[in-house]
């Protein structure tokens, strides 16, 4: 039941036009709990002095995977939205790497389910930014 | 005293279109989502024309909110950085040439952003303003709102705080 729900959510997110433009890939889903990998793009750049990646890009990242983990989650029926979602930016994402978020629904009522996230480049020890955010829960 | 005749207004509207192209066309990521800006005076209006590659549910189908959000986030800053860049725009301290060989002043950068959707983005061309509520040495407090074809039923809104760049002493 758990699994299937995670290839449904796996598929939905693979087959979002925008996330296949950034070349975004699930890398772990289950139980309210989800992964995606964004490989750095040149056209991601918002900075052309130094490369680094525009917030926008993190932002997009950010939301796709917090939706899919709310999707995952054993309590969740079908789809979702977002309602609201507030990203800190710690620090600059180094050029060149690889953008991964985690994101975990930690909370879901019939209603809302609240979220939090993290982005990562190749450093594990420093988020780039973090996130919370609250999204719709939609009925079958 | 004889009062210095104003400038032509040609001149006026080249000078502030070419610095303002130069701040907006430098960022790859903005030309990528395809957004464009209109000058009214010093007011900017953040153009997104729709393109598929905007999709982030492809049943509905609606645009990306990631994308709704990065393009309140352009809106905001660019708006900011254009507040803040132009007195040295007008009294020519800034000039445009510099900036379209890519040398770029230090841009404000973003310490957090707070996004609301307020309804479905519709697969179609969308507008948003930015206002600076807040322009201090070191921070920056900006509103920005989004809308596609009522401005009066915004599809989302944000508030954004930002970090201002060093000014040279």
């Amino acid at each position: 039941m758990t699994a299937d729900k995670a290839t449904i959510a796996r598929q939905f997110i693979e087959i979002i036009p925008h996330a296949k433009a950034l070349g975004m890939k699930v890398s772990a889903i289950e139980d309210g709990v989800a992964e995606i990998v964004m490989p750095y793009d040149d056209c991601l750049i918002g900075d052309p002095k130094t490369g680094v990646i525009h917030g926008g890009a993190v932002s997009t990242l950010m939301d796709t995977c917090s939706g899919a983990a709310v999707m995952s989650h054993p309590d969740s029926p079908a789809g979702t939205a977002t309602i609201n979602l507030r990203i800190d930016y710690m620090r600059a994402a180094t050029p060149g790497q690889a953008i991964t978020a985690h994101a975990e629904c930690y909370h879901i009522t019939r209603n809302v389910a609240f979220i939090r996230a993290k982005a990562f480049d190749e450093d594990r020890e420093n988020p780039v930014a973090t996130a919370a955010g609250a999204f719709t829960v939609e009925g079958k | 005293m004889a009062r210095k005749p104003p400038e032509p207004v040609q001149i006026v509207k080249q000078r502030r279109d070419a610095a303002l192209s130069a701040l907006v066309g430098g960022v790859p990521y903005i030309r990528y989502l395809g957004i464009e800006f209109e000058r009214h005076g010093d007011e900017l209006t953040a153009v997104l024309p729709f393109d598929e590659k905007l999709i982030g549910n492809p049943f509905l189908p609606a645009l990306h909110g990631g994308v709704t959000a990065a393009f309140l986030e352009t809106a905001a800053i660019i708006t900011l950085s254009w507040s803040y860049l132009w007195e040295d725009i007008e009294s020519g301290k800034l000039d445009p040439e510099t900036l379209t060989r890519g040398e770029l002043p230090r841009l404000p950068k973003t310490i957090d952003f707070t996004v609301d959707y307020l309804r479905s983005g519709l697969p179609r061309d969308a507008y948003a303003r930015a206002r600076v509520t807040r322009s201090g040495r070191r921070y920056a407090s900006v509103q920005a709102e989004a809308w596609q074809d009522n401005r009066d039923r915004p599809i989302a809104q944000a508030t954004a705080h930002f970090l201002m760049p060093r000014q040279p002493a």
